[in-house]
């Protein structure tokens, strides 16, 4: 038990350091710097783009037809949004616990694998919608709450930090679901029908309505992942339990002495997160999808944390900023098609963006946020404002 | 104390007409004081006087907004600390800037580093700290990690430190704070070795019986104002006292005679590990009675912190047994102890205390959120908690602009009265408290005592735990001393001499068979 303690110590350490600077950014930096901080990375990618020799407001206005330019492109967008919202609160929660999620890629896939297995059990069909429905939901939350919830309960029985084991957890989900998909020898998961990958499609029943026949499809999915965030920002602001989780987050060591059972809550924090991610890939397979395919969830959990930061952890902006994330990678399309430019360069901004909350210096002197106008009492007012 | 405050004095610091404020509060409020060569230099006043924010200005970390500050006769405007460390000026803050892992001679080059070509010249560096201890008595080995050394010798370390960088003017951060008895002795034969040859000292302190003993001359903050500034000969700790505090302050706590009941809190055969394991309790027995005041001396590291923690729940028993109120709560966890009536106020104040970050009113319930006042079907009733807040606010006198305040914003004093007021609120049977006031300022301590000696006279049975010999003197009903993890010894604080208790806290014994 001690030696995989020693083992992870320094990675530990070096993790807490990135986690203290992130901490203070959630703390001090009211959420203008994050909007200076869009801003800035469009400027940027301006540049980019006109040193490639496009015109950047050809490519920019393209872009953003791609966004938002007619119905079609919003509902889109917002199909496209939905996911990132379950990826970001599982960092942003466990975050007020003074928890490193970085394992919602890891915990969206057993939360699709989960959801996709249960919606297609042959008795789903003899199910109603409101009740298959709600199965197949709770079998995905269910699913990544499991999986985020072991590197709770190894940090607290082995004191194994979050980050290592969230990392790892991560490989193995992604290696294993997509065996269990791949292989014809045993069968396992894999729909011996298809010639791709995939596991077998879910009941008729345990379909989320659709909204809108847009690309992706707008499912009511959309309504459950907006609806959790203010229930998140509720619970943390206002329940018993959200003053443990906040309480642990800030100081492990009064809250033992307060009488708080830290190791509880560092669990029960660490499925919640992994429950967000599982949702939001169970809504995923039972709207937009219909089955599993390992790819699916690619990058979405890493997309989860950079959306967290960008938001400041706050449960309500994650909303707003997972539409801009979300619409930016559904608007790139019309881009690259109008004016020729790739749809990595809309990633590039996107990096630029977390680049530049991470390193908010930079945005501080260049839109001279200065640090007085932070005085306790104000961000007092911030932290408050969940 | 060669040129107290003669006519050949000769100022190397003035400080004029400083004026800085913070949001919502003026910390220091048209502040002058000169520093003469040589001289000791005495800021005294109570928690949230101003004493740490004018320094800070001295030493360059804040800039004045009004006034001005001159060094030598030379007016000068500090964009930071190296500007002050240019001008001789050098700073032992009262939480150590030392890199534990580093050694002695690594930590004191380090930002200063000697080198040679690309390496650290570090025999050279050596050379010159064993010349620089050897000149001012400051026994230091280079080489030794730091972590590994008492809280003195990093302290001379510290002091070292600034004089590596050769500083003339020194300010003294509360240095004493940290101190044993005997530390402290040692400590004040450094500061007048150093002044002996020439360097200027500002010492911040809110302990009289210091300032009387080192000072040349004083000068005394309350409320961001200077309200005297005085020669040390003549001042008694009254007239100090009342002068900081602004009114007459009673030293001796006025207490009735102890009426014990019924044993409340037992212990038989303690033991306890600390964090690397290392056994520091070691059969630790005690029993306290309702009514009663027990205190436990004994210079700190000799288990006091692990003794607490155990008997409060937050650490394992490694043997032997706790008894509350007739039930064995060995092992029990923090909150079913708390709720059986027995309330702790710890020893750590930032680290257990409070959580710096939340407001006033969130740390007064920090242990009864849940309770059914605060909180229905779990949801949090906010007006009910600063409802709750606001009457301990006033019931104990912490002085803040609002429940809603972020407690870090609060001096020492006043965040250990919130503690106070939280712990010694509701049903309580006992009440387990250390270093209850420690850093605190005077009118602090004498209000904390006297709540103490109210809940005593209320029927709880109170161990309290201080390194601070007055405190357990003037407080305990009955005391014992902890000395290698066991107690050295009960007495009954009548009948007790501070040299006898000197002696049991140092050998572990009275002289005679104990």
């Amino acid at each position: 038990m001690n030696g995989a303690r020693n083992a992870n110590a320094g990675i530990g350490r070096a993790a807490s350091q990135v986690h203290r600077v992130l901490t203070e950014a959630w703390r001090l930096q009211p959420l203008y710097v994050s909007l200076y901080a869009i801003l800035l990375s469009f400027v940027v990618g301006g540049v980019l783009i006109s040193i490639i020799g496009v015109n950047p407001f050809t490519a920019y206005w393209a872009l953003l037809r791609g966004m938002v330019g007619g119905g079609d492109e919003i509902a889109g967008s917002l199909a496209r949004s939905v996911p990132f919202i379950g990826s970001a609160l599982a960092l942003a929660f466990a975050f007020r616990a003074g928890l490193f999620n970085i394992g919602a890629e890891g915990q969206l896939l057993a939360g699709g694998v989960t959801a996709a297995y249960v919606g297609a059990l042959s008795w789903m069909s003899d199910l109603p919608g409101i009740v298959a429905i709600p199965l197949i939901l709770i079998a995905g939350t269910m699913g990544g709450a499991i999986w985020g919830g072991i590197p709770g309960v190894l940090r607290t029985k082995t004191g194994a930090h979050e980050v290592i084991s969230t990392i790892m957890l991560n490989s193995l989900v992604l290696f294993g679901v997509r065996w269990m998909v791949n292989s014809r020898d045993p069968v396992v998961l894999r729909d011996t029908e298809s010639t791709v990958p995939r596991t077998d499609s879910i009941s008729d029943t345990a379909v989320l309505p659709e909204l809108v026949d847009s690309q992706p499809v707008l499912h009511v999915g959309l309504f459950a992942l907006v609806g959790i965030c203010f229930v998140v920002a509720f619970v943390l602001k206002r329940t018993t339990f959200g003053f443990e989780v906040g309480t642990v987050g800030l100081n492990p060591h009064a809250s033992h002495y307060a009488g708080i059972n830290v190791n509880r809550v560092i669990v029960a924090s660490m499925a919640a997160s992994g429950a967000f991610a599982g949702l939001a890939a169970a809504s995923e397979i039972s709207g937009t999808n219909g089955f599993f395919q390992p790819g699916t969830f690619f990058l979405m959990g890493f997309d989860g944390i950079a959306i967290a930061l960008l938001a400041r952890t706050n449960p309500v902006a994650i909303i707003a900023a997972a539409l801009l994330w979300g619409s930016m990678l559904s608007g790139a399309p019309l881009m690259q098609q109008e004016a020729d430019v790739s749809i990595d360069v809309v990633r590039i901004i996107q990096a630029m963006v977390l680049l530049f909350v991470a390193a908010d210096a930079i945005v501080r002197y260049l839109f001279r946020v200065r640090e007085h106008d932070q005085s306790p009492f104000k961000a007092t007012s911030i932290e408050g404002a969940v | 104390m060669a040129q107290a405050s003669g006519g050949a004095a000769r100022p190397v610091l003035e400080v004029e007409g400083i004026t800085k404020a913070f949001p919502g509060v003026v910390a220091n409020d048209d502040v002058s004081l000169t520093l003469n060569q040589g001289e000791i230099h005495c800021l005294l006043g109570e928690n949230g006087a101003g004493k740490s924010t004018l320094v800070n200005m001295v030493f360059g970390l804040y800039r004045p907004d009004q006034g001005t500050i001159k060094v030598r006769g030379e007016e000068v405007h500090f964009e930071d600390s190296g500007d002050a460390i240019a001008r001789g000026i050098g700073m032992v803050h009262q939480h150590f800037q030392l890199i534990p892992v580093f050694t002695v001679a690594e930590n004191i080059i380090l930002g200063n580093e000697v080198t040679k070509g690309a390496f650290l010249d570090l025999d050279s560096a050596r050379r010159q700290i064993d010349s620089l201890a050897e000149r001012y008595g400051l026994a230091v080995d280079p080489d030794a990690t730091v972590g590994e050394l008492s809280v003195g010798e990093q302290q001379r370390v510290e002091l070292v430190k600034a004089l590596f960088r050769d500083a003339d003017i020194l300010i003294l951060d509360e240095p004493t704070a940290v101190l044993t008895p005997g530390e402290v002795d040692d400590f004040f034969g450094v500061v007048e070795s150093l002044t002996g040859q020439g360097k200027s000292i500002i010492f911040i302190t809110h302990k009289l019986r210091e300032v009387l003993a080192v000072a040349d001359r004083i000068t005394v903050l309350r409320a961001g104002r200077v309200v005297g500034t005085a020669a040390a000969e003549g001042a008694t700790q009254q007239s100090l006292a009342n002068l900081m505090v602004g009114r007459d302050v009673v030293f001796r706590v006025d207490k009735a005679e102890a009426d014990p009941g019924a044993p409340v809190l037992r212990t038989q055969g303690l033991r306890v590990a600390d964090d690397r394991g290392v056994e520091t309790v070691s059969g630790f027995d005690v029993e306290v009675r309702a009514g009663e005041i027990f205190g436990i001396a004994g210079v700190e590291g000799n288990g006091q912190r692990e003794l607490v923690e155990a008997i409060c729940g937050m650490r394992p028993a490694a043997g032997g047994r706790v008894e509350m109120l007739g039930q064995e709560t060995t092992d029990w966890n923090p909150r079913k102890i708390n709720e059986l009536g027995v309330a702790h106020v710890p020893e750590n104040r930032s680290k257990h205390g409070v959580v710096a970050q939340y407001t006033i009113a969130d740390n007064l319930v920090l242990n009864r959120y849940h309770h059914r006042k605060f909180s229905q079907r779990g949801v949090r009733n906010t007006a009910a908690i600063n409802a709750e807040a606001q009457e301990l606010v006033e019931q104990f006198d912490v002085r803040t602009p609002g429940v809603d305040a972020i407690i870090d914003t609060l001096s020492g004093g006043n965040q250990q009265k919130v503690i106070v007021a939280r712990e010694l609120t509701g049903d309580l049977k006992a009440l387990v408290v250390a270093q209850p006031t420690r850093g605190l300022d005077v009118g602090s301590i004498e209000f904390i005592h006297r709540k103490i000696i109210e809940l005593r006279d209320r029927g709880v049975a109170v161990l309290l735990v201080s390194a601070e010999l007055d405190e357990i003197l003037s407080l305990s009903d009955r005391f014992g001393v902890l000395y290698r993890g066991r107690l050295a010894g009960t007495v009954n604080a009548a009948d007790a001499t501070r040299e006898e208790l000197g002696l049991l806290m140092a050998t572990g014994s009275s002289g005679g068979p104990s």
